[in-house]
């Protein structure tokens, strides 16, 4: 029987979490268009063939598959009347991969509206749809509810206030610094380690963004910034390209697992990856990290 | 002299994206009695030059120009009839209808394209998300377009750009517009591949290039 997640960051041991959801989703077949949490009622044993992949390629943390699982993003797929039921379906198929000793993740993004005063969504507003999806997360079995790819600092507050809301489970919470080692809305990872630090927020870290590269540079800015909070380092398997119509990304899995090793040196306690990568990145930077 | 220094104080109100004090300057400009026209051309705009120009060195970020663009299109509200009364007109530097491809829900991007078009001078009609190739082409002839702007965030829908330009062709209105794309994966051989005319890595760089589009 596994630990309480923070318990176990506690004992110092570096856990992988797993790799892209999206990407991989479209891959096995997800029309363009359709988000992924369609799949959850509709695909369930999809979703939990992924999670399973990434559990058989030595993730210790899987993240649910409810990245716009949020009222707001759910609307524009017809699903907001579902959006208990969704978030709740998701972390039980991941629980049921993940089985006693794997952690779940409740996975939160941003809700895509952009808050006042540059748009409409109020900051009360965003903690209501952060709480409700992280109660049904939480329902549903997960482990720690894990806020990720913010890039609006206000935002990424309400979305803790709200997981705090709606449930008792930890919240974790990182950004994506895609734009001139800032997030796109201007926040470097100094601030944004301090203002979950602030919040006693106990896990955070980059995930996404621009290049696995600048992750190297920005563990150090947060680990300075948020001394006692455990880091998370889960970026993008490079960027995108298509040649010959083929989507590639940079980053191959050895490449992925030699980064690996060195956010560890930098502190990072979760080690993943995001957008592009698949299994094998999983499994190439369990083995590095393993044999440290 | 007071002009200048009243311009001055204009630009850097949108410098610092404060619309409330662009209102106010721009009603003093009224009470003073100065030339709306030259008002927003020497005041307000060189402010969005500025913050464009630091957004594209990674000196400003989205709020920045959001916040600038606000400020400045809402002094240009306050002297909007007085330009009439005068039958001045803000100069209209060509026609753009833009938005993201079939698909894709991305908005940001394209939205700040938008923004800095319309403040530079560009009369923008803005699609939003999801846009089918058959909208952009009805657009297109709708508003008699100079250009037409293609926004993917997607690997997935960037094909979708090629959809629209393909339907501009069966459509007899390629020759007529000029096409631009921009977004994460694409790139100047993306461009070049689906037969578009320009590619954009941010928001300050797609006004230069549409300037330099309209002008060809």
């Amino acid at each position: 029987m596994r630990l309480p997640i923070v318990e176990r960051l506690a004992s110092g041991e570096v856990l992988i979490a797993d790799g892209a959801t999206g990407t991989m989703l479209l891959e096995a077949g997800l029309p363009t268009g359709t988000p992924g949490e369609a799949w959850i009622l509709e695909r369930p044993e999809v979703i939990m063939k992924l999670h399973r992949a990434y559990v058989e390629a030595g993730s210790q943390l899987i993240l649910t598959t409810t990245f716009g699982g949020t009222r707001a993003r759910l609307k524009a797929a017809g699903l907001a009347v579902q959006v208990t039921e969704v978030n709740r379906c998701a972390a039980e198929l991941a629980r049921r991969v993940a089985g006693d000793e794997v952690y779940v993740a409740g996975d939160i993004g941003p809700t895509g509206e952009m808050m006042a005063p540059l748009g409409p969504l109020t900051y009360e507003a965003a903690v209501g749809l952060f709480a409700e999806q992280a109660q049904a997360l939480a329902a549903g079995g997960a482990d720690c509810i894990y806020i990720e790819t913010m890039s609006d600092l206000n935002e990424a507050k309400a979305a803790v206030e709200g997981a705090r809301r709606g449930c008792d489970l930890p919240a974790f919470c990182t950004f994506s610094f895609d734009t001139h080692g800032h997030t796109s809305m201007g926040v470097s990872p100094t601030q944004a380690a301090q203002a979950m630090a602030e919040l006693d927020v106990p896990v955070t870290g980059a995930n996404c963004g621009h290049s696995p590269e600048e992750v190297l540079d920005f563990l150090p800015q947060m680990r300075q910034a948020a001394p006692d909070a455990y880091l998370i380092a889960k970026p993008n398997a490079g960027l995108p390209r298509l040649v010959k119509r083929q989507v590639v990304y940079d980053a191959t899995p050895e490449r992925m697992a030699e980064l690996a090793r060195r956010y560890v040196e930098l502190g990072a306690r979760i080690v993943g990856t995001c957008c592009g990568s698949s299994p094998a990145h999983i499994a190439a930077v369990a083995a590095a990290i393993q044999t440290r | 002299m007071a002009n200048e220094r009243l311009f001055e104080e204009m630009t850097n109100v949108v410098i610092a994206g404060l619309p409330d004090k662009a209102r106010e300057l721009a009603n003093e400009v009224l009470r003073a009695g100065i030339d709306p026209l030259a008002a927003i051309e020497q005041g307000f705009k060189p402010g969005m030059d500025v913050v464009g120009e630091g957004f594209a060195k990674g000196e400003l970020f989205i709020p920045d120009l959001m916040m600038s663009s606000r400020a400045m299109q809402e002094g240009i509200a306050v002297l909007e009839p007085e330009l009439l009364k005068r039958k001045q007109e803000l100069k209209t530097l060509g026609k753009v209808v833009i938005g993201t491809v079939q698909g894709d829900i991305h908005e940001i991007g394209k939205t700040l394209v938008a923004t800095m078009l319309t403040a530079n001078g560009f009369e923008v009609r803005d699609l939003g998300v999801d846009v089918s190739p058959q909208r952009f082409v009805d657009a297109v002839r709708e508003v008699d377009a100079d250009v037409v702007g293609l926004s993917a965030l997607l690997t997935t829908t960037m094909l979708n750009q090629e959809a629209v330009i393909l339907t501009l062709k069966e459509a007899g209105l390629r020759d007529q517009v000029r096409v631009i794309i921009g977004g994460v994966p694409t790139s100047p051989e993306w461009a070049s591949e689906i037969g578009a005319d320009a590619y954009a890595e941010n928001a300050t760089e797609a006004v230069e290039v549409v300037k330099g589009l309209v002008q060809a």
